[in-house]
């Protein structure tokens, strides 16, 4: 069940020039809620805008005073403009936990695919499934990349892409996804963030080779509860579901890549 | 600070505070319901119903404007059955005023919801002539005043609740559709519902919304509600839901001022849940304040210049 909560800022670090990684203090809502990575917070931006901004969990650490969540998140616009210039100490107003987050099972072994910033939703399970996880991370180009040490650190085994060949293997995610299933598909499943056109490379590849898919999507959203109906995703049978409520994480067998 | 009676009548439904939620902002109540008990509420409208399970529009839905948001959700909802046999016996277990909102195809469509809605205990009907978001019915059956009274018509033959028929804004003269209403039975007038807008992204040259255009709703829009509330307050005597951008108390009271006996909530949820409650404990603030021993007392008590 989601609650409204004032947070405070305890950390504050730019990963590159328009990228945030933002600790909150969340209080409760790991113990009493079970807010959990590739969940997410719906954050009110400011006074002049009107809409929150939903925003995933990079991961959750139990700390003392009490509990962290990290966000990370990118400039995109007036709202996230003025996330970012949040400092250590300020406090902000999060609903939360929302969304579903990834479906995984412990001794599970898990693909874990993301681009650009549908990268930081999936730290939380690389850093839970220790040194059991396969990650394959793409970025436009090296001066994007983001958080590789960290994966590298909680990963066996890490696959950088740039679209432009600047940093790793030259080309999408999807290629370097499609190598490993032809090597080792015995995968529990894929999991994966980042843009529509990026996951459903990722979903057609994960279908070829018989391995499992969930995908976490982004939509324009209003309410963050399920009350509003805005951020609807159109589903493979003609329904539409919804990435605050249904999601953000789908079966990617169940959504419509056609449209 | 004296104690405000809060409650008011709507077409002679009782409601306990003034504050209503908009219809399409609350979905069933389920979402908002988990942060309150919704019997802090007055009423609820519900989400617009069709007399069949309808999926809406495409997405992009939703677009961010300036203190307001355009949507173009298109009325997705379970059909008319399904809100009596799911919904309706959940939003009963509170007390709270049940207003269902129906959108019809044919003026027929509009009398068969009626009779099954009212057969199944709401307490009123919202008739909808105003979703600017689908084709078929809706915003035509809002814009011609001949259409608009046979929908009302047709309601009111079907329905044995009372009847409040919500207007557009998107007329040159909205007192012309609220005179056609009331002669043809209404017994209560909901407004605004959304101004039609668009938003473009200057960089893609596409709208925002797969639609292009949407309905525009938010603080932006409060001071055309309270315009057009006032007017159609002054063209007609019927009582008035009045809702349009009410995000505080002074909004509500606003809209009372120029008319409204009751007010609705909407897309003030979004940014936050539990606005409904704040506006009621603003406008009783204001009453009180004011000397007022009944918040009812501010309907109508604009004093134009």
């Amino acid at each position: 069940m989601p609650i409204e909560q004032l947070c405070n800022v305890v950390e504050m670090t730019p990963l590159n020039d328009s990228t945030y990684w933002m600790t909150l203090e969340v209080g409760k809502m790991v113990e009493e809620q079970g807010l959990r990575a590739g969940q997410f917070l719906h954050v009110a931006c400011g006074e002049g805008l009107l809409l929150r901004r939903p925003i995933s969990v990079a991961c959750v650490v139990p700390d003392e005073p009490e509990n962290t969540a990290a966000l990370i998140f990118e400039v995109k616009g007036e709202g996230t403009r003025w996330l970012a210039q949040r400092k250590v100490g300020d406090q902000v107003n999060v609903l939360g936990p929302l969304g579903n987050g990834f479906a995984v099972e412990e001794g599970g072994r898990y693909l874990l695919v993301g681009g650009g910033i549908g990268v930081p939703p999936l730290l939380g399970y690389a850093e839970a499934f220790h040194k059991n996880t396969v990650a394959v991370l793409g970025f436009r180009s090296a001066d994007r990349v983001i958080l590789a040490d960290r994966y590298q650190e909680a990963c066996k085994e890490v696959y950088l892409c740039t679209d432009d060949g600047s940093l790793g293997r030259h080309g999408f995610v999807d290629a370097q996804v499609k190598d490993i299933l032809e090597q080792d598909k015995s995968f529990t499943a894929i999991l994966a963030c980042g843009p529509k056109p990026m996951l459903k490379n990722v979903a057609k590849v994960a279908a070829e080779y018989g391995v499992p898919c969930q995908v976490s999507m982004e939509e324009r959203m209003a309410c963050g509860v399920g009350a509003c109906l805005g951020c609807a995703i159109q589903m493979a049978d003609g329904t539409m579901k919804h990435v605050c409520k249904d999601g953000p994480v789908f079966d990617a067998k169940e959504v419509d890549w056609n449209v | 600070m004296s104690k405000v009676d809060l409650s008011v009548e709507l077409a002679g439904v009782h409601l306990k505070n003034p504050i209503v939620v908009a219809s399409g902002t609350f979905g069933f109540g389920r979402e908002y319901g988990e942060f309150y008990d919704l019997s802090e509420l007055g009423g609820i409208c519900a989400k617009g119903l069709t007399l069949h399970r309808r999926e809406g529009n495409p997405p992009p839905r939703i677009a961010e404007t300036p203190m307001g948001i355009l949507n173009s959700v298109g009325l997705q909802n379970p059909g008319v059955d399904a809100f009596i046999e799911h919904e309706l016996p959940e939003l009963r277990k509170h007390d709270l005023a049940v207003i269902a909102n129906i959108s019809g195809n044919t003026p027929e469509e509009y009398g068969i919801m009626c009779e099954k809605l009212s057969a199944a205990g709401v307490d009123m009907i919202e008739v909808n002539i105003s979703c600017p978001n689908v084709k078929a019915g809706g915003l035509a059956y809002g814009t011609k005043p001949e259409l608009a009274a046979e929908v009302t018509k047709m309601a009111k033959e079907h329905a044995t609740v009372p009847v409040m028929v919500k207007l557009s804004p998107n007329v040159t003269d909205i007192t012309e559709i609220a005179r056609a209403v009331a002669d043809a039975g209404a017994d209560a007038l909901s407004l605004i519902n959304t101004l039609r807008g668009m938003r473009i992204d200057v960089n893609t040259r596409r709208p925002i919304l797969k639609m292009n255009t949407g309905g525009m709703s938010g603080p932006a829009v409060l001071p055309v509600a309270v315009r057009m509330v006032w007017e159609v307050a002054n063209a007609v005597d019927l009582p008035i839901l009045g809702m349009g951008g009410v995000a505080k108390g002074e909004d509500a009271a606003q809209l009372m001022l120029a008319g409204a006996s009751a007010v609705a909530v909407g897309t003030a949820c979004f940014a936050d849940p539990y606005a409904p409650i704040k506006v009621r404990d603003g406008l009783a603030e204001i009453a009180a304040r004011q000397g007022l021993d009944k918040v009812s007392d501010l309907t109508g008590g604009v004093r134009p210049w």
